[in-house]
């Protein structure tokens, strides 16, 4: 067992694929010699062969169809988007050919992809290096999206999704990739060393897709997030002293109803957390399951902590992005009813 | 001809409802006139070939020049028989369409040597990449007729299910990869095919097929670029049939160069062949197959051919192109060709091919019954509705198992 960080977690997860099925092919722009943009490739290549680890042209629409085409012939295609900001030019092939893949034949062909891709904001990346494009694709029947916390569950969960039979999302909060982040970013940076969730087996092993974890069990509250923004619960939390119960999603489809529905039903409250715009988000969706499998057990109205219904600003980075302190006082109005 | 236009230019076509077409001006260079180079030339020296138009059958049907496949009647007999049955197969098809048995068809008339000719030209392990309109492939591959019924009918035998519209077929078995709706994508879906089959050391190749219309979808430009980049071993089909529903070639952007150039910009070996002679078209992919057989890369073939019909069932072309459009199509329909040459070779009558065409007919009749005997669209067997929820993901998530539940099944 060894501390790694976010990257290195992830690194180690498609070192350990590429050595355990013959299948696995990874590419993607920058990800081959150089390592990748944000080095999550970094020796793979040198390690594993050209034919195994290498670039792509920069075009996210025909790396993601080329996946699919190796897909339908036998291959496990692990691919890079270098931002999610980036992946609408593949929307096409991963909403109308991956995603249906299986359906549309029967069972006769499918997507065994992995379509990688960092995203989230908190780092001054303004419009096009900060979004959060999950809701975009939740709403597609046939994808998966998973989204991790931590190394332990980056490096578990993306094994998962790269041996799983369907397409996967896996977005990669890129705040969290060197350490853990709160929000509180007038604060000196953390890295992950030290953090329970650091310590990282070196072989192989997964985190089961689908699958929620309670990272504070609490009674006054039921806290639903994901990425960064467990983090951010996590320090409302302690700011405001509220026993809130934080569950990480970790996969949004498919979702944890029931996980969520048992802590709801104990706490009687719940506060959604996201960074990606309201109007449409994956929140609505929370909102609309906890109000239908908890509404006779609901103290309160739910809230939505989010990213305003606006692109993402450079400037105006720490008024946009929902800080514990946006979450704290959700977290308050929603006990004090 | 060049000219300049003061305010936006629009293509429009010769020749709309009203005209009398004549494609007299058109330039249809003599068959046998275009050389064939070896298969490993550097795509710089064969650049003309993009703007040629390679043709064997000359206009007293014998097969001249150095593209002459030189195959035996037999071999072409096949073929003329597979082009045939992929006519009365559409004829029956728009039929059943036209009784309310199916909601939707898409006839390939005049098309048929494009797809008939190259599947025969391929390995049966290849695997193509095909649009709406390569309905041949499968029945040059010997698929079922029946089972491409049954998914016309979408009944109970169906093996999409009823998930799909009807010609959307897709057979793993006969190396006919799923159809789309969406244009283009499998374009680029083949040369990743290609690529990981390039990475396996697999002979096996791949073709995938695209028409003028969607050259436009930057699914087109993936495709030519990863192929080149990777060097897939692939076969781009472009088949220009001169219209992509109502839009004329032009609006895709073929009216200032041929389709094939597309492929010089990539590096890319590229053809351009007579799309209604069997005998060109075979030849050009066998010399493409080769090629990618041997490591040497992807092949672009523009395949110049006239869509005799209508784009589907949905569609009136008399709203935008003179109905008398066809027949003044100066390179004539794929099967009178390849007929007329048998009949010149001695290898074939007017008899033998009467007889074929009814024992065809007879053929497909008793096809569309057995299929029939399974169900139609709105009547007979079906699928249970609840399987409608299977396939989504390989293991049915749990919130799909509530939704069938709550649908009632």
């Amino acid at each position: 067992m060894a501390h790694k960080n976010m990257i290195e977690a992830i690194n180690s997860a498609m070192d350990v694929a590429l050595h355990h099925d013959p299948a696995v092919i990874i590419f993607g722009q920058d990800v081959g010699y150089f390592g990748g943009v944000f080095r999550a490739t970094d020796g793979l290549q040198r390690t594993h062969g050209a034919a195994r680890v290498f670039d792509a042209p920069i075009s996210e629409g025909g790396i993601v169809a080329v996946a699919v085409g190796m897909g339908a012939y036998g291959k496990r295609p692990v691919v890079e988007i270098q931002f999610a900001d980036y992946i609408y030019p593949a929307a096409d092939q991963l909403i109308s050919e991956a995603a249906r893949m299986r359906y549309r034949t029967a069972g006769e062909w499918w997507s065994p992809i992995t379509v990688r891709s960092p995203y989230g904001g908190g780092i001054y990346g303004g419009q096009t290096h900060s979004q959060s494009p999950e809701g975009v694709f939740t709403h597609v029947a046939g994808l998966k999206t998973v989204i991790p916390s931590n190394p332990y569950d980056a490096k578990g969960l993306l094994i998962a999704a790269i041996e799983d039979d369907d397409p996967v999302l896996f977005f990669e909060p890129k705040r969290l990739y060197n350490g853990p982040f709160d929000g509180h970013h007038d604060r000196p940076v953390q890295s992950w060393a030290g953090h329970a969730d650091s310590e990282v087996p070196d072989g192989h092993y997964t985190v089961p897709l689908g699958k929620a974890k309670i990272v504070r069990a609490g009674r006054a509250v039921t806290v639903l997030a994901y990425g960064t923004m467990v983090h951010v619960a996590l320090a409302a939390a302690a700011d405001t002293g509220i026993d809130a119960e934080i569950i990480d999603l970790r996969t949004l489809v498919p979702l944890d109803l029931e996980s969520i529905t048992q802590s709801v039903l104990k706490t009687g409250r719940c506060v959604i957390v996201h960074e990606a715009t309201r109007t449409c988000g994956f929140g609505a969706e929370l909102v609309a399951l906890v109000q239908e499998h908890c509404f006779y057990d609901l103290e309160a109205p739910l809230e939505r902590v989010t990213g305003w219904d606006t692109p993402y600003p450079h400037a105006f980075e720490w008024e946009y992005f929902p800080g514990p302190a946006r979450v704290g006082e959700a977290l308050k109005r929603v006990v004090e009813v | 001809m060049l000219q300049n236009s003061s305010g936006l230019y629009v293509p429009e076509p010769l020749f709309r409802p009203g005209d009398h077409p004549s494609f007299s001006d058109l330039p249809i260079p003599l068959a046998g006139t275009v050389e064939r180079p070896p298969v490993d030339i550097h795509p710089d020296h064969i650049r003309d070939l993009a703007y040629a138009l390679i043709r064997v059958m000359n206009d007293d049907h014998q097969a001249i020049g150095p593209w002459n496949p030189l195959l035996d009647s037999d071999f072409l007999i096949r073929g003329l028989r597979a082009m045939m049955l992929t006519r009365a197969y559409d004829a029956r098809m728009l039929r059943v369409q036209r009784q309310g048995k199916s909601s939707f068809y898409m006839k390939c008339t005049g098309e048929e040597a494009v797809a008939v000719a190259a599947a025969l030209a391929l390995e049966k392990a290849d695997m193509c990449f095909p649009t709406y309109r390569q309905q041949g492939l499968l029945i040059a591959r010997e698929w079922p007729l029946e089972d491409m019924m049954n998914q016309v009918y979408s009944n109970s035998r169906d093996r999409l299910k009823g998930r799909q519209m009807p010609v959307f077929y897709s057979s793993r078995e006969a190396g006919f990869f799923s159809i789309s709706g969406n244009l283009g994508t499998q374009y680029s879906q083949a040369v990743g095919w290609a690529m990981a089959a390039a990475a396996d050391q697999d002979r096996r190749i791949a073709a995938a097929w695209i028409g003028d219309g969607a050259t436009a979808e930057g699914d087109f430009h993936y495709a030519l670029t990863f192929a080149s980049v990777y060097q897939a071993p692939v076969i781009l089909n472009i088949v220009n049939n001169q219209w992509a529903i109502s839009s004329f070639a032009g609006i895709a952007g073929g009216e200032r160069t041929t389709f094939a150039a597309r492929g010089l910009g990539f590096g890319i070996p590229s053809l351009r062949v007579d799309g209604n002679d069997f005998l060109a078209v075979f030849a050009a992919t066998a010399w493409a197959a080769e090629r990618a057989r041997a490591g040497m890369g992807p092949t672009v073939i523009e395949h110049f051919t006239y869509r005799a019909e209508g784009h589907s069932t949905s569609d009136d072309p008399g709203k935008y192109r003179p109905m008398e459009e066809p027949n003044a199509w100066p390179l004539g329909d794929p099967i009178e060709r390849l007929k007329a040459h048998l009949i010149s070779r001695g290898a074939w009558s007017i008899a033998a091919h009467d007889a074929l065409q009814k024992q065809l007919e007879t053929e497909v009749r008793a096809a569309g019954k057995a299929s029939e005997s399974h169900g139609t669209l709105k009547e007979g067997e079906r699928l249970p509705p609840s399987s409608m929820f299977d396939d989504v993901y390989k293991i049915m998530p749990p919130h799909l198992e509530a939704q069938r539940k709550q649908a009632g099944y």
